[in-house]
């Protein structure tokens, strides 16, 4: 049973590092893909908006690990 | 989820079967490929390497053709299964977990790059792998333990490449160039390796992996884009752009929070 939870935390961790990142990518992906079915907005601008929105997240998960490293050698 | 986008093409699987597939998508698969794997092999190689170097080569051969065995099976099972899935399908799920898988490695490529986490050092990890497995010695199960230990690497960071293989050639059906770009990292590792006989600590494994974080995460939304059934403009060339940008982006984090770490430093 051990083993099957090791191979199953293993797995996970190839796609999740930290946790907040994860989860609003997909939170991203999963709005994206509404709007485009919906047909709010088009399949290129659907894949634009994902592109920016990585961008974002990346950007603001970076941000906020470097804040938190920074603020615990103070 | 429901089939994605305009009207689903037939399922394409060979090669010769894909009429969009260009030179670029070709040579970004391989080289992807390559990289990616490059990366995961010369980490698998570093354990099995202090487990023949500590122990004996015998349990460390031993636990290595039992995971190549075990990834073998995998790929039988899981491989047919592939070409039942639709095309716009596959990519668009293959799209989802590449993105997470790709930024997962830029994050952290990024974070090392910038300080804020200490780089993977090939030479640490082979005396730690030592360390342990000499620990280990006295124990009447040692064989099994050091077998268990290579078995574990070779599966584990074997899993990913396959994943990585599956990953950037599925969206195309290109699996047969990314194998062979996974083939030829294989086998340059071991080559080099088998020569120099230790850790491969020269590899500028944080500069790949940063690499391949990048090209990871522009397939994803490449291949996630169409899914939904974007056509990016300038079809295949669009990858290009798209991992210029995020190169750029990547390159300016890590320069802002090195920045930060200056500013903070200032008393």
């Amino acid at each position: 049973m051990s083993a099957v939870r090791t191979a199953f935390a293993e797995l996970l961790g190839m796609f999740i590092d930290d946790g907040q990142l994860a989860l609003t990518l997909i939170a991203l992906i999963a709005l994206v893909t509404l709007a485009v079915k919906s047909a709010w907005i088009g399949p290129l601008a659907g894949g634009l908006a994902l592109l920016a929105g990585c961008i974002a997240l990346l950007l603001e998960s970076v941000y906020r690990h470097a804040r938190r490293n920074l603020a615990k050698r103070d | 989820m429901a089939e994605a986008g305009p009207a689903a093409p037939a399922r394409q699987s060979t090669e010769a079967e894909t009429p969009m597939t260009s030179l670029t998508t070709i040579i970004s698969t391989v080289s992807a490929s390559f990289l990616a794997s490059f990366v995961e092999v010369v980490e698998a190689f570093t354990i099995v390497l202090a487990v023949g170097v500590s122990r004996s080569w015998r349990p460390a051969l031993t636990g290595m053709a039992l995971g190549l065995a075990v990834l073998g099976c995998l790929i039988l099972v899981l491989g047919p299964l592939l070409g039942l899935i639709p095309l716009h399908l596959l990519q668009f799920a293959i799209g989802v977990l590449l993105v997470l898988f790709g930024m997962r490695w830029l994050r952290k490529a990024i974070l090392r790059a910038a300080g804020f986490i200490a780089i993977h050092d090939e030479a640490k990890a082979f005396a730690a792998e030592t360390d342990q497995l000499k620990r280990q010695a006295a124990d009447r199960r040692a064989d099994f333990l050091a077998a268990s230990t290579a078995f574990k690497a070779v599966l584990l960071e074997g899993v990913e490449v396959v994943f990585i293989v599956i990953a950037v050639g599925a969206g195309r059906g290109l699996i047969g160039y990314a194998s062979l770009g996974a083939a030829a990292a294989c086998l340059l590792v071991l080559a080099i390796g088998f020569a120099v006989h230790r850790p491969l600590s020269r590899v500028p494994e944080n500069t790949l992996k940063f690499v391949v974080g990048v090209m990871l995460t522009s397939f994803g939304i490449f291949w996630t884009g169409e899914g939904l059934g974007a056509n990016w403009p300038g079809a295949d060339l669009s990858l290009i752009a798209i991992a210029l940008l995020i190169l750029a982006v990547a390159l300016a984090a890590v320069r802002l929070l090195r920045n930060l770490t200056t500013a903070a430093a200032v008393p």
